[in-house]
């Protein structure tokens, strides 16, 4: 065991969850699902939740994850009218999770385009295994990573998207994962697999967010994203559970060849929370935006870590995260680039800016470059400040009271992001979500001007342009 | 009563006393001017006004309608009827032109008991406001100030105004970096306000603004201290003769 990590605690739990997850899961009889499951539990328990030692956890603690037992969580009904709400309007598709399970009765799948194949992952594995056989597990890092690991033990259900070469899906495909209050701790593992094949084109929302009350609950999420040839894909997360979920999320794209994919996301709620965003761009001429707005108040723990990886000349990337942390609130944006050996005339950007609103908000923003091409091009850069007193005045000068004033300024300052989301549909539904949120986010606390610029960077600069 | 009372007024900022005993007495309809050399204090006296909270009033006072404008919050000032137009307008990305000047409206329109506007009836307002300061309507979908030249600010600046259709307007630099022509579209829009129940405090290094917007009087500023006030004519004397004419000793006086 390395220090870096804990020995899982509670293995016996643990192994009593999966063997009972075993006996049930789908496609419990496919010799290759069921090795992946096997050999992704056993590297759990081998490498064990990680600690602040581990260098890609020094700002994020999982001691509460790692000391509680938690227990799969059972379906649930909705009240027909608990699901209307969560309606998104104008989407081409849209999947319900109950606690992790596909519920096939809110869910409506409509008319898709031909070539595009929208279902619960479970379904999936029981009628086309050989289709998510593919692709299922290949990209996900369960070596290293816990969480990954653990997502991939329990692999049960999910949403799977196919695009067939070509086809194009203009309005996006919206994921809803909702967990019910349980008297005990729960756990979710959901698994989603998109595959775009050459020249298609998608949009995937993936929504998080609770109800009917607060329980103890681990979303664990693992996404794997396959972009092939000149395919566009879009991927938006929003995490808007209640303060006493912990959610791990993890984003693992692969691009293909002139591929643009973008990554967007938007942190709301959660009391702990880890946004994995690991794009590889393999093929050459690869095109990938990953542009995330976080907001905290209260104790929240948010986490952006982002592994850029350029693996192939010729491509771009570009980081744009906004952080806003109120309260005791404590935001962290890590932002590794790893510039491989032949990715030559690699031109990948960085940037984090961040609001602090209270003495005891915190920001750990750390970009990290690895570059082992000669011929690159990466920037960052990272700013922590306050509201502007200039600009506040200026808008109280013209009668706007200094609180809507704030408000205005802050949702200036998150639209920076959201104007960066291409689907009208998504952009539409994540700023209604950031209005709401700023309007009735509570203690926003007056305010000094000034700007620091913070900047740390480790690992292996070969090039640096600011 | 007057429109605006200010008695022995004292600011400083950061412990360094930059207004050392103001008075001044401003009608309903009346243009004054206030003239002085850099640092005198005439940008400090405007943004007090506006009640920037960086300024500390060590002693005196401010009426406004008889109200105690020192009492106030800048949006509070603002609702009773104080418009500043900033020497630097300020450029806010991700807040649009006309969305802000209507929220900025409207928050007056609540204060004073008026039914809010909608987008629908503000728009017919909006467009013959642009038509006076002879501004593209292209610039109002961008964001506040985002991008506009210098010229461009100012005009917004009094675009604001008229729409906001203060009681006491304070043009603070108005002139600065204008050229000739927005120097005339700028004056001609703040003349087109000029109203018997509105006042105005024009406050300007160079008398050339005052060639556009004649004031009833003028106030000479120096180190704090207004040393010397009269009528527009006295505009054309310190351009001819300098502000350091004014430090010869002259019967000191808040009114003409």
């Amino acid at each position: 065991m390395r220090e870096t990590a804990v020995a899982v605690a509670n293995i016996d739990s643990w192994l009593e969850s999966f063997t009972e997850f075993e006996k049930r899961a789908a496609g419990r009889t496919l010799p290759w699902l069921h090795r992946l499951r096997e050999d992704a539990f056993a590297r759990f328990c081998e490498v064990g939740f990680p600690t602040t030692k581990d260098e890609d956890w020094r700002f994020t603690n999982v001691a509460g994850i790692a000391k509680t037992v938690f227990h799969s969580a059972s379906t649930a009904k909705l009240a027909p009218g608990d699901s209307a709400a969560w309606r998104v309007d104008d989407v081409a598709a849209t999947l319900v999770f109950i606690n992790g399970h596909f519920d096939a009765e809110l869910s409506e799948i409509g008319n898709l385009p031909k070539g595009v194949t929208v279902a619960s992952l479970r379904e999936r594995i029981e009628s086309h295994p050989e289709e998510v056989e593919k692709h299922l597990g290949r990209y996900a890092d369960t070596k290293r990573d816990a969480f990954v690991a653990l997502n991939t033990a329990f692999i049960g259900d999910g949403a799977y998207v196919h695009v067939a070469r070509g086809v194009v899906v203009e309005a996006p495909i919206y994921l809803l994962y909702l967990s019910t209050r349980e008297n005990a701790a729960t756990m979710t593992h959901p698994r989603n697999l998109i595959v775009a094949e050459d020249e298609a084109q998608i949009a995937v929302i993936e929504d998080y967010a609770s109800v009917g009350g607060e329980s103890v609950v681990l979303s664990n999420a693992v996404t794997e994203l396959v972009a092939g040839e000149s395919t566009v894909a879009q991927h938006y997360l929003i995490e808007r559970e209640h303060l006493k979920a912990y959610n791990v999320s993890t984003l693992r794209i692969q691009q293909g060849r002139s591929a643009n994919v973008a990554s967007h996301s938007l942190l709301l709620g959660g009391g702990l929370v880890r946004n994995n965003v690991h794009p590889v761009l393999a093929g050459e001429g690869g095109e990938c935006l990953i542009n995330g707005l976080f907001l905290g108040t209260g104790t929240q723990h948010l986490d952006n870590f982002m592994h850029v990886e350029h693996a192939s000349p010729h491509c771009g990337s570009r980081q744009f995260y906004n952080g806003i942390l109120d309260g005791q609130a404590h935001g962290v944006f890590h932002g590794r680039i790893v510039v491989h050996k032949d990715a030559q005339k690699t031109d990948a950007k960085q940037t984090n800016r961040n609001l602090l609103l209270s003495d005891d908000a915190q920001i750990d923003t750390k970009p990290q470059l690895e570059i082992y091409a000669d011929d690159v091009k990466c920037t960052h850069g990272a700013t922590i400040g306050q509201i502007e007193e200039n600009a506040l005045f200026y808008l109280q000068s013209r009668g706007i009271s200094e609180q809507e004033a704030k408000k205005l300024l802050l949702m200036a300052f998150a639209e920076e992001c959201v104007e960066r989301m291409q689907s009208s549909v998504a952009r539409d539904h994540i700023q209604h979500l950031v209005s709401e949120h700023l309007l009735f986010t509570e203690g926003i606390v007056p305010v000094s001007s000034g700007e620091r610029v913070t900047e740390r960077v480790t690992g292996r600069v070969v090039e640096e342009v600011r | 009563m007057s429109l605006l009372e200010i008695r022995n007024l004292h600011v400083s900022v950061d412990g360094n006393e930059i207004l050392k005993g103001i008075d001044l007495t401003v009608n309903a309809g009346e243009v004054h001017s206030i003239m002085g050399p850099n640092g005198s204090g005439k940008s400090t006296l405007a943004q007090v006004l506006a009640r920037r909270d960086a300024y500390e009033v060590t002693e005196g006072s401010i009426a406004l309608d008889g109200k105690d404008l020192l009492e106030m919050k800048p949006e509070e000032a603002a609702c009773e009827g104080v418009f500043l137009a900033f020497q630097y307008p300020v450029e806010i990305p991700g807040i649009g032109n006309t969305y802000f000047l209507r929220s900025a409206l409207n928050a007056q329109r609540r204060h004073r008991g008026l039914d809010e506007m909608d987008a629908m009836d503000f728009l017919p307002l909006f467009r013959e406001k642009l038509k006076l300061l002879e501004m593209d309507d292209k610039l109002m979908n961008r964001s506040l100030n985002e991008g506009f030249s210098g010229g461009e600010k100012k005009r917004n600046e009094i675009l604001q105004m008229a729409v906001l259709e203060p009681r006491l307007a304070i043009l603070d630099e108005t002139d600065s970096g204008l050229d000739i022509d927005a120097l005339r579209i700028v004056a001609g829009g703040v003349n087109s306000l000029r109203s018997p129940e509105r006042a105005m405090l024009v406050v300007t290094h160079y008398q050339r603004l005052l060639n556009y917007i004649v004031p009833d009087f003028v106030h000479v500023l120096v180190d704090g201290r207004i040393v010397r006030s009269g009528g527009k004519e006295l505009a054309l004397e310190l351009e001819e003769k300098g502000y350091g004419w004014t430090e010869t000793p002259q019967p000191v006086g808040a009114r003409a």
